[in-house]
């Protein structure tokens, strides 16, 4: 074991963090409006939503998050109306396809867990909702919708673990998060244990981070339950 | 006692195991290659690995009197994975650098040629004018003046390099900005073509090849001739630093077919014609 070259790799690779949580929370925040809308879709009842919302979530959770991320960045790039338009602004940049990918990608996972959350409201809530008057965009806002986060947030909390990690590919289209750094590192020193121990180290953190504010928020939410 | 009797034993049997091993350990010859680096190795349509250096390799193994066995791996643990024993010896368009001889050793050169600069037609820099070879073992002084024009031209560009390469170690050295970096040659082709990065720099050979098919049709060279110094001494094979009787196999194997042609043969079939033996 090489511990200094371990000492000294752990602040080039540290400086991958930032990008590495940047993408994780620009993708979530846009993802969980896609989630709602897809999942909104999909319970619509109305075949003309639900069925493009069925095949979407079919399509990206069928298909390797990796073959997504060539297609989106070295895909799209083949074709010149693409070249052309005005979409090669935003797809010119590795930056925003990595961000687009992984937006898709966590959109239709956790619109599947917003609908099994969705699902598990209970009629009656709905019914006594109507019973007091209140419209169904109302019933909406203040009942299916928290009952819907107490849910899925277990489930919820999981799919913000694998999105961490799902930017240790974003590296092959030139990103150098946290991943990326350290293969850059490997190929210079030769020493991948070392390396991918250093960087798998830094996941862990970050993860154990996120857990500890998924748990608290359950507590919360808990809190509210029994009031 | 009992030790003793046990210990010479095991000597005796570890002395009989390395002879053998010595004699004919290496009447098989596991090579490794990246495949995705054409025309020197890479994938035909089938998956089957062919190009210049699997041409060669094959030449040079039947003069060793030995079997050949091709391993792919992917370029950035090209190096772990031959000190670590996946394979042998390392065919793989790599040039023969002091850096990369910290680690591991290599054969003589076995083929060489400079790397250049790459752009798309459009682009400013297809009128650039500069000497006709950058050879980085002179001194400082005449470098200089080439390198500094060209990092004028090239402000504010993106420069791409594939990884762990002697071209990244050049644009780290020499240029103004950092490289964007790619895992493959392939892929950086793609975004030259595609506009992402302005200008890349790579082996010749590899780019012409690119150049001739439909989406490299707009890419243009432009600059010097690369050469010398941390770019290295030409292509070699990479070897274990421990395993001297190989390396001693392959510098004959490839001094023979560099003498008899060989080489300039392989290198012209595969090179559009340029010979780039050493």
């Amino acid at each position: 074991m090489r511990y200094e070259l371990m000492y000294e790799s752990f602040f080039k690779i540290a400086e991958g963090v930032p990008l590495t949580i940047q993408l994780v929370i620009i993708s979530t925040i846009l993802g969980i409006f896609l989630a709602i809308a897809v999942a909104l879709m999909r319970i619509s009842g109305n075949k003309l939503m639900s069925a493009p919302a069925y095949y979407f979530v079919y399509l990206i959770r069928g298909t390797p998050l990796l073959l997504q991320l060539y297609f989106v960045y070295y895909g799209l790039s083949q074709f010149e109306f693409i070249r052309e338009s005005i979409l090669w602004i935003i797809l010119k940049e590795p930056y925003w396809c990595g961000v687009i990918t992984l937006t898709i990608s966590t959109g239709a996972y956790s619109s599947e867990i917003i609908r099994g959350g969705i699902l598990s409201v209970s009629k009656n809530h709905i019914e006594a909702s109507g019973a007091l008057g209140l419209s169904q965009v109302k019933t909406f806002l203040l009942i299916t919708l928290p009952i819907t986060v107490r849910q899925a947030l277990p489930a919820y909390g999981n799919e913000l673990i694998l999105m961490v990690k799902a930017t240790s590919l974003i590296s092959i289209v030139t990103l150098m998060e946290i991943t990326g750094i350290a293969r850059t590192i490997i190929s210079k020193t030769y020493a991948p244990v070392e390396i991918f121990l250093v960087a798998g180290s830094i996941y862990l953190v970050i993860n154990f981070i996120i857990v500890m504010l998924v748990n608290l928020a359950e507590r919360r939410l808990g809190i509210e339950k029994a009031t | 006692m009992k030790n003793l009797k046990l210990l010479i034993i095991g000597l005796a049997i570890s002395a009989i195991s390395t002879m053998a091993f010595a004699d004919g350990h290496w009447s098989k010859i596991r090579i490794g290659t990246e495949g995705a680096y054409a025309p020197w190795n890479f994938m035909d349509s089938d998956g089957n690995l062919v190009g210049a250096e699997l041409d060669l390799a094959r030449d040079l193994c039947s003069r060793m009197n030995a079997e050949c066995e091709f391993v792919q791996q992917d370029w950035d643990g090209i190096i772990p994975a031959l000190v670590n024993g996946k394979y042998d010896v390392i065919m793989a368009g790599m040039s023969v650098t002091d850096e990369r001889k910290k680690t591991i050793s290599f054969s003589k050169a076995y083929m060489t040629e400079p790397a250049r600069l790459y752009t798309t037609s459009g682009n400013p820099l297809t009128t650039f004018s500069s000497e006709k070879n950058l050879n980085l073992d002179d001194d400082g002084n005449t470098t200089a003046g080439t390198i500094s024009a060209l990092n004028n031209a090239m402000k504010g560009m993106k420069i791409g390099v594939t990884e762990a390469t002697i071209h990244e170690s050049f644009v780290e050295t020499y240029l103004d900005q950092s490289p964007t970096t790619y895992k493959t040659q392939d892929e950086m082709n793609l975004d030259l073509a595609a506009g992402r990065i302005d200008v890349m720099l790579c082996d010749s050979g590899t780019a012409e090849a690119f150049m001739e098919t439909a989406s490299g049709s707009d890419v243009v060279t432009f600059g010097p001739n690369i050469f010398g110094g941390l770019l290295g001494e030409g292509v070699g094979a990479g070897i274990r630093q421990g395993d001297a009787d190989l390396k001693a196999m392959f510098d004959k194997a490839i001094t023979e077919a560099a003498a008899d042609g060989t080489i300039s043969r392989i290198s012209m079939e595969w090179f559009n014609g340029k010979d780039l033996s050493p």
